[in-house]
């Protein structure tokens, strides 16, 4: 027999092997397709950085019609659930005891400075223990008010006082839904999972239960057991992609407004780079524990919080902005927002491509310094 | 370059080394093993022998010397090396999840087997380890016997030139280790392979056809086991003293001078000495205990002792005294204090001990004598309360220790089978946590630490790391610890698991000696020799008891004609062969 039919054979032979243990063993089916699927479900369904359904307590001194119109402002608004209370004090307590989430106060003169075309007669409350909703609140509540205030004008017959009318125009997602941005910028985390964390341990418990030494001894390459490795990780990975974008496109109607090759070329190319981490921990680590560990702080994390997927890297202190241009899942997450909800931007894709490119490079290249076939 | 060596080293060292600590593991090695012979790798725990192993199949790169496999450069070519020798190490990585032909299947493709050949090969690896039937089964669920086999069939898919074997037959019990030595030497017979293995028993030895003995990295000698033996004609016998029990008998002629080794074998003891003939016996039983002393045919393993064990050796007889009761009354010694009736336990629809019945009265040596696998553990922890029976009824000094309160559970003393103790502990910490955790303060507690250093002879050690002791010093201290309070019977779960001959001996002598002194033993065990320690014991396979009684019981009762003098694993090898009998019978 020839030397590259050997090697054709052993090559077949360690990926059979590894397929069989991928199918019969359960973790490996729960990280690659359950886990997705639970995390999907999780940030789809559970996770929302939307201020919706903002109890708000409404406070009116005078009723009238004027306020009446307002408050109908703020009830058909799909963002507020209005509380009428008497008193302001009411509000406050009602504010501190979480009943509600912001309070709008409109006092005893407000139709009389309405009138008289003075300043908003309003008062707003809200509760700023959670920054983000709170300033999404007020924002709103600026909203409803301004919108009401122009039409009221415009019923009355004269002009609104506010020379310029500020008109906000949301591009890409245009209702402002974090699932939009959410779901594609999982599938970055999903893959990380299958890549690094996934990868590395199965090696790790390969030097766990001795059945590397047994394959070292054989007249294996080590450039062998390493494709073994990432042949079949690279495809069970990329299911878990498919399966994420099915999910995101069909379960929670992300517009997929750029090409699905394209998809398919960018998320082949950061598996690669997940897959160089995974490889790369297995190269230190030879256990299950340390190997899990050094994965989670080193690769899934990262991609989680340092990626931009969930936290605007621009919002970022600069050194922590520095830092995450080492995180391969931040280009990855650039490509999936802009794929998804722009479209195929080629200058974009192809400036991420190139840095996950290098990665791959750079990780690939220590592999093959660092392997080799001895115990230590 | 052509040699006439299957295996040659020449000056070898490699060292390891793990924080500031630095081990030599193979320390200037240079030897020579021959084509077509069986080559047994001989010496205690630490001696490097697994290093040399990797050294020899390129696993390892040593730090100086060269390494010459088959004529090939093993340092310059392991590939070359890697794809004529067959090595096994001593955990044979087989995948668990998947089957028998799965296993075999890979290993005939990294070996790069062609179709053709394999269906012939397969066969005759199948019939030769007798795992036909069982191709489709997961490898996880073989036994242990079972797995050394197929793990020796996967090395030798591609039938090697060198054959290198870790420790294949450690924890298998007595037929597969017999099977597996049977395919070893067809191997040698039939395609001319050379073998080099390396075992932890000692009796294995004589099978070789030449023995390397090795200690610290070093070579101490090399030839056939005859050549290590002779030399010892004239320094052994047997012992035997109709008044006094076999036990008492080998701890007082272990404390003589002049005594390298006495352990019990059989219903006789087995004495070395250090020169030719026997010291003058008499000052030591005076009462004229009618000794009888004859002259023994030496063995490999006395040689083995009487090489390795001298600087070793204790001489103080074993102050155990502060060990409550001493000479039990008749009484007393008829009580039963455990009894074990039906037990059974099921893990899922694996049945892992099925119907065990026996008593253990007090003060006795009691053991349960099995292969890896055969429901020994379980066995135990369920008597120790750690574990829920499925069915059956056991109780341990009169209670059921899963409801019983900590009174009673201070009655017992527990050594777990792996190390239990806290290995970034020193071992006076170590002994000092577990001491209060018994519940000892002040006086007492100072007390049972002191009698523990010394006993045990770890006060050199008090202030090391009890991860960094010697194998054989870790079981000591843990055995220390599940004494702290003074327990009335004592679990020791396979102490002597991976211990090498010598410290397992002295482990021995120190069992012996708290028997002695009044404390129930209960001993689990895959040495068949050690069953001889026992008063009384069981044989478990497949967690069913296949045979209760003394040794001396068991073996007269599968006495032959042909087999005048049984040994414990001739009763081990019977049983099981009637069992599998039987069974056929009933199919």
């Amino acid at each position: 027999m020839n030397r590259s039919l050997r090697k054709r054979m052993r090559l077949k032979g360690l990926i059979r092997k590894e397929s069989l243990q991928i199918l019969r063993d359960p973790s490996s089916i729960a990280i690659a397709f359950i886990m997705p699927v639970i995390l999907l479900l999780l940030f789809g369904y559970g996770v929302s950085l939307d201020a919706k359904h903002i109890r708000l307590a409404t406070v009116v001194e005078q009723p009238d019609t004027n306020t009446a119109g307002l408050i109908g402002a703020f009830q058909h608004s799909e963002y507020f659930i209005p509380v009428l209370y008497h008193t302001v004090q009411d509000a406050e307590i009602a504010l501190m005891e979480h009943k509600v989430d912001g309070i709008v106060w409109l006092r005893n003169d407000f139709s009389d400075r309405l009138l008289s075309r003075k300043t908003a007669p309003i008062g707003v409350y809200v509760n700023g223990v959670n920054a983000n909703q709170a300033r999404i609140s007020v924002g709103y509540i600026q909203g409803v008010w301004q919108t009401w205030l122009s039409s009221f004008s415009r019923d009355q017959g004269h002009d609104l006082k506010t020379p310029v009318m500020i008109e906000p125009r949301i591009w890409f997602n245009a209702a402002v839904n974090s699932r939009y941005f959410l779901v594609p910028g999982l599938i970055a985390v999903i893959m990380t999972l299958i890549g690094a964390l996934l990868t590395s341990m199965v090696v790790a418990r390969e030097w766990e239960r001795g059945t590397m030494e047994a394959l070292m001894v054989t007249p294996i390459r080590i450039s062998e057991i390493l494709l073994g490795k990432l042949i079949p990780y690279f495809i069970l990975g990329m299911g878990g992609m498919f399966l994420s974008v099915a999910m995101a496109v069909w379960l929670f109607d992300v517009p997929l407004r750029g090409s699905f090759l394209a998809l398919t070329a960018a998320s082949a190319l950061f598996m690669m780079v997940a897959l160089g981490m995974g490889l790369l921990i297995s190269t230190v680590a030879k256990n299950q524990f340390v190997a899990g560990q050094i994965a989670i702080i080193t690769t899934f994390l990262p991609a989680f919080i340092l990626s931009g997927f969930i936290f605007q890297i621009s919002a970022m202190p600069e050194p922590i902005q520095f830092i995450t241009h080492i995180i391969p899942a931040r280009y990855f997450v650039a490509i999936l927002q802009t794929i998804f909800l722009a479209g195929d931007i080629w200058p974009i894709i192809l400036s991420n491509c190139a840095a996950l490119l290098i990665m791959m490079f750079v990780f690939f290249g220590i592999i093959k310094k660092k392997a080799h076939k001895r115990l230590i | 370059m052509k040699t006439s060596n299957a295996l040659e080293l020449e000056s070898v060292s490699k060292t390891f080394s793990s924080g500031n600590r630095t081990v030599v593991a193979v320390d200037d090695m240079s030897l020579k093993i021959d084509y077509g012979k069986v080559t047994g790798l001989i010496g205690p725990d630490g001696a490097g022998k697994t290093t040399l192993m990797r050294l020899a199949t390129g696993l390892l790169l040593p730090d100086q010397g060269r390494i010459m496999v088959l004529g090939i450069d093993a340092v310059q070519n392991p590939l070359r090396v890697q794809s004529s020798v067959g090595y096994m190490p001593q955990r044979f990585g087989l995948y668990e999840d998947l089957t028998v032909q799965e296993n075999l299947d890979l290993y005939a493709d990294l070996q790069g087997v062609s179709d053709k050949d394999r269906t012939e090969r397969y066969q005759e690896l199948m019939h030769m380890t007798g795992l036909a039937p069982f191709t489709n089964r997961l490898s996880g669920k073989l036994s242990g016997g079972m797995k050394q086999k197929l793990g020796l069939a996967c090395t030798l898919i591609h039938p090697p030139r060198l054959l290198i074997l870790d420790e294949p037959t450690v924890g298998v019990d007595p037929v597969s280790r017999r099977e597996l030595w049977s395919i070893i030497y067809r191997q040698v017979q039939d395609e001319g392979m050379s073998v080099l293995l390396s075992t932890a028993y000692l009796d294995e030895a004589e099978r070789c056809d030449e023995i390397i003995l090795m200690h610290q990295g070093k070579r101490l000698g090399q030839g056939a086991p005859r050549s290590f033996s002779q030399p010892l004609k004239g320094r052994v016998f047997h012992i035997s003293a109709p008044a006094i029990n076999k036990r008492s008998l080998s701890i007082r002629l272990n404390s003589i001078p002049g005594i390298t080794d006495a352990i019990i074998e059989g219903e006789k003891v087995r004495v070395v000495t250090e020169t030719e003939g026997m010291p003058d016996l008499v000052a030591y039983f005076p009462d004229d205990s009618n000794l009888k002393i004859e002259p023994a045919e030496p063995i490999f393993e006395d040689a083995f002792i009487a090489t390795l064990g001298t600087e070793k050796k204790t001489r103080v007889p074993y102050d155990l005294a502060p060990l409550q009761q001493k000479n039990i009354s008749r009484q007393e010694a008829s009580e039963v204090v455990i009894e074990v009736k039906n037990l059974k336990r099921k893990f899922g629809d694996f049945i892992a001990v099925n119907d065990v019945s026996f008593q253990v009265k007090r003060g006795e040596i009691f053991g349960l004598l099995g292969a890896n696998g055969a429901g020994k553990s379980t066995t135990f922890r369920m008597l120790c309360g750690l574990l829920p029976v499925t069915t059956g009824t056991v109780r341990t000094a009169g209670h059921d220790l899963r409801t019983a309160s900590a009174e009673a559970r201070g009655k017992i003393g527990y050594m777990a089978q792996r190390f239990s103790l806290y290995a970034n502990l020193s071992v006076e910490q170590n002994l000092r946590f577990f001491a209060s955790a018994y519940g000892l303060a002040r006086k007492r507690k100072k007390t049972r630490i002191g009698w523990a250093l010394s006993t045990f002879e770890l006060a050199p050690y008090r202030d090391t790391i009890a991860g960094d002791l010697p194998l054989g010093f870790k079981q000591r201290l843990a055995m220390a610890a599940s004494l702290m309070h003074e327990p009335e019977i004592l679990f020791l779960d396979e102490p002597t698991s991976g211990v090498d001959p010598l410290a397992r001996r002295e482990f021995w002598l120190r069992i012996n000696t708290l028997a002695e002194s009044g404390v129930t033993v209960l001993v689990t065990t895959h040495f068949m020799d050690e069953a001889n320690y026992c008063d009384r014991l069981i044989i478990m396979s497949e967690g069913k008891v296949l045979a209760e009684g003394s040794p001396a019981e068991l073996k007269s009762s599968i006495q032959r004609p042909d087999l005048p003098d049984p040994t414990m694993e001739d009763v081990f090898i019977t049983l099981i062969e009637y069992g599998k009998n039987t069974e056929g019978q009933a199919a």
